[in-house]
């Protein structure tokens, strides 16, 4: 029983005069974990972005279980509300205490009580080893705990679909295992998610799809085991090369 | 992330200083640099004025000065009831303030607002600031509080310390705006998308991820306007408003003798001078906040 949870079609994003996204096509079933790989510049934030109508798209469509959310006159913030999105830089709301940052959406969007919002984010926040921290401003946080708040905070709006958007790469090496753990986690509980990052070990271990973009296009789709293992394409397997030479695989 | 340059051309001091010294301790760079720079910047300060005072004290002019500009029985006699005029001062300013700080924040909001079908709107807020901005505070001052209530419009308050708060805050607005709007500006867009994905609206987002952070960082510049608009209240005495520099004007005619203006001038001092330091102090506390925290 796989239903679609996101299907893109012919998706171009250009800004200006640089073509980011030239056609891109994917389907994601629910449950599915996907793994977007490639080099910087090569689309994959962009991607996401899109898919959170964070960026107008140029042309093609975007469907979220079964809604068109590309359409003309859809209420974006509805939309949103389904799709969370955790972002490289953290993005959390330096004057905020974390548990203003993940109670906020809910109060103001799903209309919850205080009180039922800040239940459910101590709730999320003792779940992911964080319940010390909910009176703490973020820029007291280390960088790998200010990421899992990130998590919470769009959690908390019990999405239906969650894009994490190279969430590690703004870390120092020894914080990117309890985030990539974190993200284990959803992927068990059957959390739908879009991923793009550089952490090949961990795209392996948790994809059941990569998909390698490369300037602007999906070049190449399919299981870990067969992209890593025995890539079709010429220029996936120099990506991968230049992974394995600069001994991050 | 550090503040764009249109908030440092508000702090006093050269915000530029190496390594953020705070520029509220005048002496702390050369404290930095040992007892010995201390010395020599008291030596030097002295000599300076020493000098200074003697070329004043032996100009030709100095006897009717000091008796025009320094007397001491007029300083007595005049500044209680200066200092009681100069309460006009204050109330002219605490109620432009306030509105200041409303009308400046639609105005700056306004300005920001994106997209096109918000163009009529943001046009209207650039005229606005470019026009009040363009304008002597004293012609706004003249044309407001002679022209309105010529019009005699019935309902129309004629009253000048009416006009005089309108035109101040018209004025003080379009930069109160300004400062407003950079303080906006500063705030990175990575929160804007945060607060967005979140589902939050754009008027949400603004209410409460942008201004809460763009007003935080332009409290020192906005009360450095806020002295500024302190000084500028005497200008509203030359449409008949009797407050402290009319008071002092009144005064001076009577003697033939300056010093009640000069009596105004300590009243002023009294009043800006912690300001100003206080301002300094929070610019320092500031950075230094900003430098340990790593908040942009």
């Amino acid at each position: 029983m796989t239903t679609e949870a996101v299907r893109i079609e012919g998706l171009h994003k250009r800004f200006d005069e640089l073509e980011v996204l030239k056609g891109i096509d994917l389907t994601v079933a629910e449950h599915e974990v996907i793994c977007l790989i490639g080099a910087s510049g090569s689309g994959k934030s962009t991607l996401l972005r899109c898919i959170n109508l964070l960026e107008p798209i140029d042309a093609g469509r975007i469907t979220v279980l079964g809604q068109e959310i590309t359409a003309q006159g859809v209420d974006v913030n509805a939309i949103r509300r389904q799709i969370g999105i955790v972002f490289q830089s953290f993005n959390l709301f330096p004057h905020m205490t974390v548990l203003r940052n993940v109670t906020l959406a809910p109060v103001k969007v799903l209309s919850l009580s205080q009180a039922d919002a800040e239940s459910r984010a101590r709730e999320l926040l003792e779940r992911f080893g964080l319940a010390d921290k909910a009176d703490e401003y973020p820029d007291r946080l280390s960088g790998g705990q200010q990421q899992r708040v990130a998590i919470v905070r769009a959690l908390a709006m019990q999405p239906d679909i969650m894009l994490l958007d190279e969430v590690t790469s703004a870390l120092d090496p020894e914080l990117v295992a309890e985030v990539l753990d974190v993200i284990r986690e959803l992927a068990a509980g059957g959390m739908t998610m879009l991923i793009a990052t550089h952490e090949m070990g961990f795209a392996r271990d948790i994809a059941s799809r990569v998909c390698f973009l490369d300037e602007g296009v999906i070049l190449e789709d399919g299981p870990p085991q067969q992209i890593f293992n025995d890539p079709k394409e010429d220029r996936t397997r120099r990506f991968l090369q230049r992974i394995v030479d600069a001994g991050r695989l | 992330m550090g503040t764009p340059p249109e908030l440092h051309q508000y702090q006093p001091g050269d915000p530029r200083l190496p390594e953020g010294r705070p520029t509220s301790k005048l002496l702390a760079p050369l404290r930095a640099e040992g007892g010995k720079s201390v010395a020599v910047a008291m030596v030097s300060t002295i000599v300076f004025f020493v000098v200074l005072g003697l070329i004043v004290v032996n100009s030709p002019g100095w006897a009717e000065v000091k008796q025009a500009f320094f007397s001491r029985s007029q300083f007595r006699e005049s500044l209680p009831g200066i200092a009681r005029a100069f309460l006009v001062n204050v109330r002219l300013f605490m109620i432009s303030e306030v509105l200041i700080l409303v009308l400046a924040l639609v105005i700056a909001v306004m300005r920001s607002l994106p997209g096109p079908v918000f163009f009529p709107i943001r046009l209207l807020a650039v005229f606005y600031t470019d026009l009040f901005r363009g304008i002597p505070t004293i012609l706004v001052i003249y044309m407001l509080g002679f022209g309105a209530p010529a019009l005699g419009i019935q309902g129309v308050p004629t009253s000048p310390f009416f006009w005089g708060v309108v035109s101040l805050v018209l004025v003080y607005s379009a930069y109160v705006a300004e400062v407003y709007r950079a303080g906006i500006e500063s705030v990175h867009g990575s929160q804007v998308a945060a607060a967005r994905s979140l589902g939050l609206s754009r008027g949400q987002s603004m209410r409460y991820v942008i201004l809460p952070q763009a007003v935080r960082r332009v409290i020192p510049p906005l009360l450095n306007d806020f002295i500024g608009l302190q000084k500028d209240t005497v200008l509203v005495s030359l449409i008949g408003v009797v407050e402290a520099f009319r008071t002092a004007g009144i005064d001076s005619a009577a003697t033939f003798n300056f010093t009640p203006y000069v009596a105004l001038a300590v009243v002023y001092l009294v009043i800006t001078v912690p300001m100003t330091r206080f301002v300094d102090a929070m610019v320092a506390r500031d950075r230094k906040r900003r430098q340990a925290g790593g908040v942009g």
